[in-house]
């Protein structure tokens, strides 16, 4: 055998290794690495009121509701099977409406309802004009 | 592929070539991002920050393409020795760096006004980040192992080490729910329409050959520096 083939063989059989090692790290990791918990995962398992974690999920349609004192929004977040009542006081990003993706930091107060402290919005991978000349950017008005 | 292991082979084409190489992509460069600041459509959602993407996605590309090429260089120059590969795994190791940072700036600036952060510890973002770190080890590697201008044994195989990563990125927004969106261009078609697309390709192509333009310079000052260190050392023992 070639000395050339020989460590041909010896990088292979690294490489082949340090796949393995990085597959084993990543089933490890696979229920830790995720950003945030959708309401079927918490209907699984139930979350005990005031431990943070982060909600995610779609806001559903017509259910944000604006409070009297003008700060405070209740709306609804689902994934198709679950869904969570959030409460939240403060500003929310542009692209936070309904029918849309959103991640709220927080916790569950003790009547089940999920009192956030920082909304995200979370937006789709498409991209495309708006539907009509003349507006400019559709996406504010949420 | 020995036919360019020669050093002043080397250079004589790669002289010619970084400014073949330089120009052209400048020109793709500012062509694609004036188009993409002035011309396309703003997006429906975002508005007008959809057009960082102009830039967030080709440093972002050449970010995790150079290290691609740290790690083909870093096994052909333990496997087959080839004495430019560790000056090439080299050379790609700053502008890598440095694109990696601009992907995360650019991204940064980009999350603000879309998801209402600067930054969070989803997959794709920590994987990202790892990745700029890979290169800032890389660096600090290979200059304090390297000897006589050769690139170190162990630099070469934290070269391959780190590519593990590479997959990591790409697949974090498949594998975990992020607050990145997935994949918008996939081999099965792009969710970004055309009109906002089309000079997206043009802009990668143009920082891909200035990116090329950079690598090529830098082998041409590692070459420069080994043979000034190789003279000097001579004249000492002279």
């Amino acid at each position: 055998m070639k000395a050339k083939h020989q460590r041909l063989t010896l990088a292979i059989i690294a490489v082949v290794a340090v796949i393995g090692a990085g597959f084993l790290a990543l089933i490890g990791l696979r229920d830790n690495a995720a950003l945030f918990r959708t309401p079927t995962e918490i209907a699984a398992e139930p979350v005990p009121p005031g431990q943070s974690i982060r909600l995610g999920g779609m806001v559903a349609d017509g259910s944000i509701v604006q409070q009297a004192d003008g700060v405070t929004i209740d709306f609804i977040v689902e994934d198709g099977e679950a869904q969570v009542p959030v409460r939240f006081s403060g500003i929310t990003p542009d692209l936070f409406q309904e029918n849309s993706g959103v991640v709220a930091e927080g916790a569950f107060d003790a009547r089940g309802t999920f009192i956030a402290t920082n909304i995200l919005a979370k937006h789709d991978e498409n991209y495309m004009p708006p539907p009509m000349e003349g507006m400019e950017t559709a996406g504010n008005d949420g | 592929m020995h036919a360019f292991a020669n050093p002043t082979r080397f250079l004589s084409i790669a002289r010619p070539l970084t400014l073949w190489l330089f120009w052209p992509g400048f020109a793709l460069a500012v062509f694609a991002l004036g188009t993409g600041l002035f011309y396309t459509p703003p997006d429906y959602l975002q508005g007008e920050s959809v057009r960082i993407i102009y830039v967030h996605v080709p440093t972002n590309w050449l970010a995790m393409a150079g290290w691609s090429g740290i790690a083909v260089a870093s096994l052909v120059q333990l496997v087959w020795r080839h004495p430019l590969a560790g000056v090439a795994a080299r050379a790609i190791a700053v502008p890598g760096a440095l694109f990696a940072a601009l992907g995360l700036i650019t991204g940064s600036i980009w999350g603000r006004p879309t998801w209402g952060t600067w930054w969070v510890w989803d997959g794709r973002l920590t994987s990202t980040l790892v990745l700029f770190f890979l290169y800032l080890g890389y660096i600090a590697l290979a200059s304090a192992s390297s000897e006589r201008g050769e690139t170190s044994r162990v630099t070469a195989i934290f070269g391959i080490l780190g590519a593990i990563n590479l997959p990591v990125i790409h697949y974090s927004v498949t594998w975990w729910n992020s607050l990145h969106q997935p994949q918008s261009i996939t081999t099965g078609g792009s969710a970004i329409d055309s009109s906002i697309l089309w000079p997206l390709p043009i802009s990668a192509l143009g920082f891909t050959l200035i990116f090329g333009a950079i690598v090529l310079m830098r082998m041409r000052a590692i070459i420069a520096g080994n043979r000034v260190e190789a003279r000097l050392r001579r004249m000492a023992q002279g």
